[in-house]
């Protein structure tokens, strides 16, 4: 067996690419439910059902997405520009912790709702960007790896988001349990459905996954992005600046994660607790592979990380199977995905 | 003689195009025959069945007598045959012993016998002519020296077939040379040899047979004595070829003024202090072995890094500040050295490729927002006036044959209307009908009244296209001479950094002006 390159990816095999890696992680991952003595395709449906069945689960499922799909831009960002941010998770608490800290602000209780809550969105995202910043800007100037550096800085964050939250954040009136101060009320996002959990930042990051396309394909930082991370020496050749395009693709990404954690703590949560994010910043890498770095197709492969979670948390509870059977599937589609990847762009001969 | 290679009606389909049509082809002992063809007439493809890196649709490959199973390397390589790959296939942080090892021994052998092993390359080495310093990592050789060590992997591995893909692209041309005396001496003492080129001369100084490829068929079979360079220059592309013919030049005023540059390395030699002048409307050559500080320069002019010591001057004035986006506005066409590596992004888009280097114009960008109308309107023109085939607006350049790269990247420098050309190794890797193409634009560019400076390894092309001709040697120009005084022995002394006889005609020459 050996493999050959392909002269041509065909566009419609790009698009199938993400459909057959699903389908193979859902077969392998059957295996699994199979073993673990149900009948898969009940549990399938079980995951569908609590998912879409629903107003609550189609709700929960929104609300989970959201998140998703931001740090997911965040990765799909920073990747295409060939940063390999792995930080999302660290910058996804510290824009989390910065709005919380901002609502401290004496004299903000009093101004609208509106300027409240873009302060409130503009500071997380400062958060974000500002600790990617730092291993940019070592990878610019010492050229130290910053897959390294980001990964690691995941768990100083966590720590540091540990260390305010039982210090100087700490809310007086949580019985001792280790949370943050609430975030003020005016900086609530309003909710879109009556009754439920989901909240306005699903717009706002449906919003920017358009807005990220648009600057990726039709401006000249995005052109100049792209040409940095497909070729770094010939971008430089043509005259674009590589340092100034890195360290904008920094703030970029690193505010789109930064963003995702100030928005769920304004949407979702209210306060910040070490277990805010059960790994969305991870996540979000996941879903920028299986979106191809494709910052629309971020949104579909988000919500199908989302259909997972929260459909695998009713399936469990009705069969008794482990609800992590829904990480495993999300992780086993990274896998397949770079296989499908690789199989858009090499056929195999015998 | 004896036969040691036979190619038996050897047919390769790739989707559509026929890569060889019953290809039939055989070697004797002690031989040397030429594979000749354009890019893309099926040379690599047929060596690689050979080797075994494809299996072939028919046909069979007999060495020694013996059939080889399709598509297995591990099998030619034990029936004897050696390949030395265009682009090396060495492991750069290895060393030379290493390298030359590796895959010679079972891997669950817990020893490995250093001390043979070293032996039996000092004795090849030496039998065969090829110097090497067996602990000398890969990494700090010169492409010769790689090559040399390619050369000694296949005969460790008792080759007695040795094919050389393309041996001289990376060569200079005194390496080329000394790699075919060398050849020479092994086909001597009893090796078969197969080399795949596309350049005449060094397939008239080498083989002993020539076999012409063209369309994945085999058009002619010549002893090397009995041919000419211009039959088998029209027998490879299909009809007759002419460069084109250079009028003489009418120098106008000063464009581009050089003045003591100097620059450390930045991935290759450094300058050390650099002066010279060019004239609109005449093209200055600078020719030179490759590592001598060729590439920084063209990276300087290119806008690519400013000098540490030093100034440049376009039409009197310092660049604003020394980048690209201020070079190419200031008047400066750039042609890359490497037209894969710094010429286009294979994975962009046509259209992209052609603005990249002129976003900073309000023709293409407003507001840091891209004019795509324009842009893809400018490529639209582009590819019609420069005649790229294969190309479409919004086609990945990636799938590009050489010479229409080089053609998309010489519409965009041209359709500019720059002041001052930067031509580097314009013609690297093209065939015959491609180079005739790029001859043509770049003295059209010098007659509509640019300054051309042509920065070439290759002789002929210096010759060809320069008025005046400079060597650089260590990071410095020798003086200029006058194109119809240089000679290749002349050219030779200046590479070398002999600059006596140049100084002597450069004065003359300035003498004459004077008059």
């Amino acid at each position: 067996m050996r493999f050959e390159r392909r002269e041509n990816a065909s566009a419609a095999l790009t698009i199938l690419a993400p459909v057959g890696a699903i389908l193979a992680a859902l077969v392998i991952a059957g295996v699994l439910i199979a073993i673990a003595g149900a009948n898969v395709l009940e549990a399938y449906g079980l995951i569908l059902q609590g998912a879409f069945g629903s107003r609550l689960g189609v709700t929960e499922t929104l609300t989970r997405a959201t998140p998703l799909i931001l740090t997911g831009l965040a990765a799909a960002v920073a990747f295409r520009a060939k940063l390999w941010n792995i930080g999302g998770e660290g910058q996804f608490y510290m824009g989390a912790l910065a709005v919380t800290a901002f609502g401290l602000v004496p004299g903000l209780a009093g101004a609208p709702a509106p300027v409240v809550i873009l302060a409130c969105l503009v500071v997380g995202a400062l958060a974000g960007a500002t600790l990617l910043l730092v291993p940019a800007a070592l990878k610019l100037r010492f050229g130290v790896d910053e897959v390294v550096t980001t990964l690691l800085l995941n768990f100083v964050t966590v720590l540091f988001v540990s260390l305010m939250i039982e210090g100087a954040l700490r809310d007086p009136l949580a019985f001792g349990w280790p949370q943050s101060v609430p975030v003020p009320d005016a900086a609530v996002l309003p909710q879109l459905i009556e009754r439920s959990r989901l909240h306005a930042g699903l717009l706002i990051a449906l919003g920017l996954a358009v807005a990220v396309w648009w600057v990726q394909s039709r401006t000249v930082f995005g052109m100049q992005a792209r040409a940095t991370g497909l070729n770094a020496r010939a971008a430089a050749f043509a005259g674009v600046p590589l340092g100034r395009t890195l360290a904008l693709v920094a703030c970029l990404s690193g505010g789109l994660a930064g963003l995702a954690g100030a928005i769920e703590v304004m949407g979702v949560k209210g306060y910040v607790t070490t277990d805010l994010s059960p790994n969305y910043g991870y996540s979000g890498i996941v879903i920028a592979m299986l979106a191809n770095l494709n910052p629309i197709g971020v949104i579909g492969a988000a919500l199908f990380s989302a259909v997972m979670f929260v459909g695998a948390d009713s399936m469990s509870r009705a069969l008794g199977i482990p609800s992590y059977i829904a990480d495993v599937t999300v992780a086993l589609s990274l896998l397949t995905m770079l296989v499908a990847l690789f199989l858009t762009q090499y056929r195999v001969r015998r | 003689m004896t036969r040691v290679l036979e190619l038996d009606g050897i047919t390769k389909r790739f989707g559509a195009t026929l890569a060889n049509d019953d290809i039939s082809l055989h070697l004797e002992r002690g031989e040397i025959v030429a594979l000749l063809g354009e890019n893309g007439a099926g040379k690599t493809t047929l060596m690689s069945i050979l080797f075994g890196h494809y299996t072939a649709d028919a046909g069979t490959v007999r060495v020694h007598g013996q059939t080889l199973p399709p598509g297995k390397s591990r099998a030619a390589i034990k029936a004897g045959v050696g390949m030395v790959h265009q682009h090396f296939a060495l492991a750069g942080n290895l060393t030379v012993l290493e390298n030359v090892m590796t895959g010679t021994e079972p891997l669950w052998r817990l020893r490995s016998d250093r001390a043979a092993a070293r032996d039996r390359l000092a004795k090849l080495a030496d039998r065969f002519g090829l110097p090497v310093d067996p602990d000398a990592r890969i990494a700090d050789l010169s492409v010769g020296e790689c090559q040399r060590v390619e050369i000694l992997k296949a005969l460790y591995n008792e080759a007695s077939v040795l094919i050389l893909d393309e041996p001289t692209a990376v060569l200079t041309t005194q390496q080329a040379e000394q790699l075919f005396a060398t050849l020479r001496d092994m086909a001597a003492k009893g090796l078969s040899i197969i080399f795949i080129s596309h350049k005449l001369n060094e397939v008239m100084a080498a083989s002993d047979r020539v076999v012409v490829l063209r369309g994945g068929r085999i058009v002619a079979e010549r002893a090397t004595r009995d041919t000419s360079k211009e039959e088998l220059a029209e027998l490879m592309v299909g009809h007759k070829v002419e460069r084109p013919k250079r009028p003489p030049a009418r120098p106008g005023a000063v464009l581009l003024e050089a003045d003591d540059l100097h620059l450390s390395g930045r991935g290759g030699a450094p300058l050390n202090g650099v002066s010279f002048r060019l004239r609109a409307g005449e093209t200055l050559g600078i020719i030179g072995v490759s590592g001598n500080g060729q590439t920084t320069l063209a990276g300087l002019v290119s806008g690519l890094y400013p000098p540490d010591q030093g100034a440049l001057r376009i039409k009197g004035a310092s660049l604003p500040r020394h980048d690209v986006p201020h070079a190419i506005a200031a008047g400066i066409g750039r042609i890359p050295e490497d037209r894969h590596a710094e010429g286009v992004l294979g994975d962009m888009e046509t259209w992209e490729n052609v603005i990249l280097e002129r976003l900073w114009s309000p023709d293409y960008a407003r507001h840091g927002i891209i004019r795509r109308g324009a842009a893809r309107a400018a490529t639209e023109r582009l590819l019609k006036d420069y005649d790229v085939r294969g190309a479409r607006v919004n086609s990945r350049v990636r799938l590009l044959s050489g010479g229409n790269m080089q053609k998309l990247i010489l519409g965009r420098v041209l359709e500019a209307g720059p002041s001052i050309l930067i031509a580097a190794q314009p013609s690297r890797g093209l065939d015959e009908g491609a180079i005739a193409g790029v001859h043509r634009r770049l003295i059209e560019a010098r007659d509509r009244g640019a300054g051309v400076l042509l920065i070439s390894e290759d002789l002929d092309e210096v010759i060809a296209l320069s008025d005046r001709i400079r060597a650089i040697a260590g990071g410095r120009l020798s003086p200029a001479i006058p194109a119809a005084r240089a000679n290749a022995q002349l050219l030779g002394l200046m590479m070398a950094g002999d600059w006596d006889a140049a100084r002597k005609i450069e004065q003359e020459a300035e003498a004459a002006d004077a008059l």
